[in-house]
């Protein structure tokens, strides 16, 4: 990467007017629907939600306008470093994190609190992206060069089960596998791993905490404890059904606004907007989330190194495992796991760390041509 | 450069593949949303309506007691109890020092207050003080912009004007018991009161009204929202009795000269009651609230008896006021009027003698002279000619030895013993000397002040089997509807008998000689006529009988004899009959004779005014409440 200081200026107004705008303005309008649900679930203020959403979007913002432009290559080069960072993050959490509701997921760093695991999502995606990106076809082949991507998925995980969370843990597994996936880990080997994982169900049983044996069996019978547990599911199910097709209006949500429906700022917003915009407000966010997807595969099949097709194809995954993980969770058909809908649920660390993959999915679309060695070197 | 090729393409095909497999896990979404929010969309509308909606239920007013006259003798009055909401008030002990100041009260239960605030949510409102006067609601209305939170409630209690001298015919309300639930929400209210006894439980169902209800929006934690909707429901019926207030207040005051006693008015024809009062009464409204247990305890040892109902449970030897069912008897029986015996002031009958209660004698006496002075000794020598199941035979005609399906419960029957009875009942065979003493009211005789109005009535009345009644109505809890007058059964006693013993009734009253001489009313138009009893409570020994018989005011009052009087008025065309029983109370023509008669010249004086009130003062609305 050597260059005049005039090349890379020209360059930089090349690469804004390369910027995928279609996505920007699919990301404001989703994220204008959070603003939207987050005024209602205030009861029509924009304090204390709204507002402070907007905040943390317009910074997210800049964030992913920053990543966007930045070469390519610089994200492969320090791709480890940001793992290896965030890692230390995580273990850090270990030691001088805060405590809240029985889980030590946060780091107070004096104006915000900082969940690392968010930003593991997208650490790991960099870590395996990179890393994929020198093997070649035969190399993936052998078992031996699966050794450090699993040593990749597996710190951050062990790390992560121990504040303990269960739910970004297996989203960490769940985005890796699609790693795996994407480059070109055979297929019995996903069937050798998963019937495994069959096996060993078991004796993940006995070593889960009380609270997360509890979620999983209240997953499979909500009904089980209507008051306690099952409550939450049960709620949003009925927020949900009574919606039915158009919703009962904005800002007339019983079950959401007489509090029936907990966290409905947070993981639970998904319900509020069925409940208020019924199965069309619903349908239509998931189709703007496809739209979401389908552009961030597109970018990647567009992509000419290996590193940012994953990378792009990773990110895109995460998004996706995001939104459809907070779904199911709402409609009772995974168990609640405290993970919020991308864009839309109240949360810093969560906008910032989506908006920073969208940075990365548009820095690999604007670098789309720009090769890269081995080591992140252009060649 | 090859090897990159490959791997490109398999990414573009594992990438289609995810991506697929993405868009598909989409379509499960979505087809799960339409599950949710069209198949059963139903179900869960329903679901979230009952989480929001609470149904609260109302308690209905409780239907007024009105006398004949429309006046009221149960109510409901407001009751005025100050609440606090915790989360409005924030320093609670700190509000109740300032509400101590502003009611110039002693000392409220700030730890009662304090404990039930950390108990319940801090939205639902917690009683401090109740049953506040109007003077303490009026300062706090005016400080209460300093007293944030504080808030007065409105709610109904009931309330007897007229106080003790009604408590045994209206009875009072009370909270529910534990047995007394029956899965009616309504008396799971807390603060619902239903009626414990007398009329207040006898047409309970009528007065308790049908529960209203109020649908209120909560949220998850019960507080609520608005108001969707309300239903008053129905209050309570207005039942009317057949009593008087005015004389029932008058009966009360009248009897509460004496330490216990109890009296019964009523019109003979149609067998209303006018007044009935038991004395010592008990505080009706005390009950409102609950009593303490000493209050309790205090009225149930009482030795007056305040909480029976003397007029219609107090069971008592009759004495001579039977001897009106005795002549009738001979009567019938076949013996003249004319028939005489010679009273010389005992009777011997075996190797026993049966005094008169006048030490030297009456001389000879016949029927009427026998009623009027009351001699014992012709009941004694008749009574033993026509024996007792004759007598027993005529009681039980005039109504007694049994009860009358009054309006309230607690009615006693009495005794008529026969020799059936005691052969029965005791396994011996019946003696003379007891067939004596029946004709004077005593031995096994018992009867209750009701029993003896009752006959009365029958008597002056044309000979009808008359009952009492307390109400003219039909109650039922789905409606009241007037009754029509009641035509009772003649019981075929002969006119002339009848009159003989009426006639001998007024002597009784206003002849120079009767022994209610002194208790006559002197107004010809309102006299009186009636029959006089005083019953041993004890036997008199023989030893005290040679030693001069004590007085009365000499015995302690326990033993002293009972007084009694059975009166009509007027004289001539009966309107009213009244029945008086003097606990201990000495001789019924000193005791009892003179309370009948300020009874009833009271009743025929507020007959006029009857006639007046009864037009315009009928309909009185809940707004006449306060007397």
């Amino acid at each position: 990467m050597i260059g005049t200081r005039d090349r890379s200026e020209t360059r930089l107004t090349q690469k804004i007017w390369q910027i995928n705008w279609a996505l920007v303005l699919l990301i404001t309008i989703v994220a204008s629907i959070g603003f939207a649900m987050l005024y209602s679930a205030a009861n029509g203020n924009l304090s204390p939600w709204a507002s402070r959403q907007m905040i943390v979007f317009a910074a997210g913002f800049v964030v992913m306008f920053v990543i966007a432009l930045i070469d390519i290559r610089f994200w492969m080069r320090y791709a480890y470093i940001f793992y290896a960072l965030t890692l230390a993050l995580l273990a850090g959490v270990e030691v001088i994190g805060v405590e809240r509701g029985g889980a030590k997921r946060w780091i107070d760093i004096g104006l915000f609190q900082l969940q690392p695991s968010e930003f593991m999502k997208i650490a790991m995606i960099l870590a395996l992206a990179r890393y994929f990106h020198r093997l070649n076809i035969e190399d993936i082949g052998r078992p031996l060069f699966l050794v450090m991507p699993l040593l990749l998925v597996a710190a951050p995980v062990v790390l992560i089960q121990r504040q303990p969370d269960l739910g970004t843990g297996l989203f960490l597994v769940i985005s890796g596998g699609a790693l795996f996936f994407l480059a070109g880990v055979r297929i019995w080997k996903f069937v050798v791993i998963l019937t495994s994982a069959v096996i060993a169900v078991p004796i993940i049983w006995s070593l889960l905490r009380e609270y997360q044996q509890g979620r999983i069996l209240t997953f499979l019978s909500p009904d089980r404890d209507p008051l306690g547990a099952g409550y939450h599911i049960l709620q949003s199910k009925i927020a949900l059904g009574s919606g039915g097709v158009f919703g009962r209006g904005f800002m007339q949500g019983t079950q959401s606004h007489l509090s029936f429906l907990p966290e409905r700022q947070t993981d639970f917003i998904f319900t509020m907007l069925a409940e208020e915009f019924g199965l069309a407000g619903g349908l239509g966010l998931l189709g703007l989330y496809a739209l979401l997807i389908l552009y961030g595969f597109s970018i990647a099949l567009r992509s000419q190194t290996q590193f940012g097709r994953l990378l792009a194809s990773g990110v895109t995954v995460t998004f996706f495992l995001y939104a459809f993980i907070n779904i199911a969770m709402v409609m009772g058909l995974v168990p609640v796991v405290g993970l919020p809908l991308p864009l839309i649920s109240f949360g810093g660390t969560a906008m910032i760390s989506v908006l920073a993959g969208f940075g990365l999915l548009i820095s690999v679309s604007i670098h789309r041509d720009v090769r890269i060695g081995r080591h992140g070197d252009g060649s | 450069m090859k090897t990159d090729k490959t791997r490109e393409k398999l990414f573009s095909r594992r990438a289609a593949i995810l991506a697929g497999g993405q868009m598909a896990l989409f379509a499960g979404l979505g087809a799960r949303m339409y599950y949710l929010q069209v198949l059963q969309s139903e179900r869960y509308r329903t679901l979230a309506e009952d989480n929001r909606i609470n149904l609260r239920l109302l308690a209905p007013p409780r239907g007024y007691i009105l006398d004949r006259f429309g006046e009221p003798i149960a109510i409901n009055v407001q009751n005025y109890r100050i609440v606090l909401i915790p989360e409005q008030v924030g320093d609670i002990e700190a509000t109740l020092a300032r509400l101590e100041k502003v009611l110039e009260t002693g000392s409220l239960d700030t730890k009662r207050v304090l404990r039930d605030a950390r108990r319940r949510r801090a939205f639902v409102p917690i009683t401090v003080a109740e049953n506040l006067s109007w003077g303490e609601v009026s300062r706090l209305e005016v400080n209460a912009p300093n007293l944030p939170g504080v808030n007065i409630e409105v709610g109904l209690s009931r309330f007897y004007p007229l106080g003790p001298s009604v408590a045994h015919v209206i009875g009072y309300v009370s909270s529910v018991s534990e047995k007394e639930l029956t899965g009616d929400p309504l008396l799971e209210l807390p603060g619902f009161r239903i009626g414990k006894s007398g009329i207040e439980r006898r047409y309970d169902a009528a007065l308790r009204g049908k529960a209203g209800n109020s649908q209120v929006e909560v949220n998850a934690f019960g507080r609520v929202i608005r108001e969707l909707r309300r239903d008053e429901g129905e209050p309570g019926r207005e039942v009317g009795l057949t009593l008087d207030a005015g004389l029932q207040a008058f009966a009360a005051d009248r009897l509460a000269d004496e330490r216990s006693a109890a009296t019964v008015v009523m019109d003979p024809h149609k067998g209303d009651v006018l007044a009935m009062v038991s004395s010592p009464g008990f505080n009706p409204n005390a009950f409102n609230e609950g009593l303490s247990n000493d209050e309790w305890r205090g009225l149930v040892r009482d030795p007056h008896t305040p909480l029976i109902n003397k007029a219609i449970a107090g069971q008592y030897a009759p004495g001579s006021t039977f001897k009106v069912a005795v002549a009738l008897a001979a009567l019938e029986a076949g013996i003249p009027p004319e028939h005489s015996s010679y009273c010389r002031g005992y009777m011997r009958l075996g190797n026993r003698r049966f005094h008169c209660w006048k030490k030297h004698g009456h001389g000879r006496v016949a029927l009427t002279r026998a009623l009027r002075e009351s001699c014992d000794i012709w009941f004694y020598e008749v009574a033993l000619k026509i024996g007792v199941d004759r007598i027993a035979a005529m009681a039980r005609r005039l109504g007694f030895g049994e009860t009358h399906d009054f309006d309230i419960a607690g009615e006693k029957a009495g005794l008529i013993p026969t020799k059936g009875w005691k052969r029965a009942a005791l396994g011996s065979s019946w003696q003379k000397g007891e067939t004596v003493i029946a004709a004077i009211g005593q031995g096994y005789v018992l009867a209750t002040p009701l029993q003896l109005a009752i006959m009365t009535s029958r008597l002056v009345n044309g000979g009808f089997a008359v009952t009492p009644r307390l109400t003219r109505d039909r109650i039922e809890p789905e409606f009241i509807a007037p009754n029509p007058d009641p035509e009772f059964p003649s019981l075929d006693i002969s006119k002339t008998h009848r009159r003989l013993v009426m006639n001998a009734m007024d002597q009784v009253v206003n002849h120079s000689r009767g022994t209610a001489r002194k208790a006559r009313l002197k107004d010809p138009a309102m006299a009186m006529g009636g029959k006089t009893g005083t019953s041993q409570v004890r036997r008199i020994s023989m030893a005290e009988r040679e030693g001069g018989v004590r007085k009365n005011k000499e015995k302690p009052w326990r033993e002293r004899d009972h007084a009694l009087f059975v009166g009509y008025a007027p004289v001539h065309a009966p309107q009213y009959v009244a029945a008086v029983i003097v606990e201990h109370g000495g001789g019924g023509s000193k005791v009892a004779a003179p309370i009948a008669r300020d009874l009833l010249e009271k009743a025929q004086q507020r007959d006029s005014a009857r006639h007046e009130i009864t037009g315009d003062v009928a309909i009185v609305g809940p707004g006449k409440t306060e007397q």
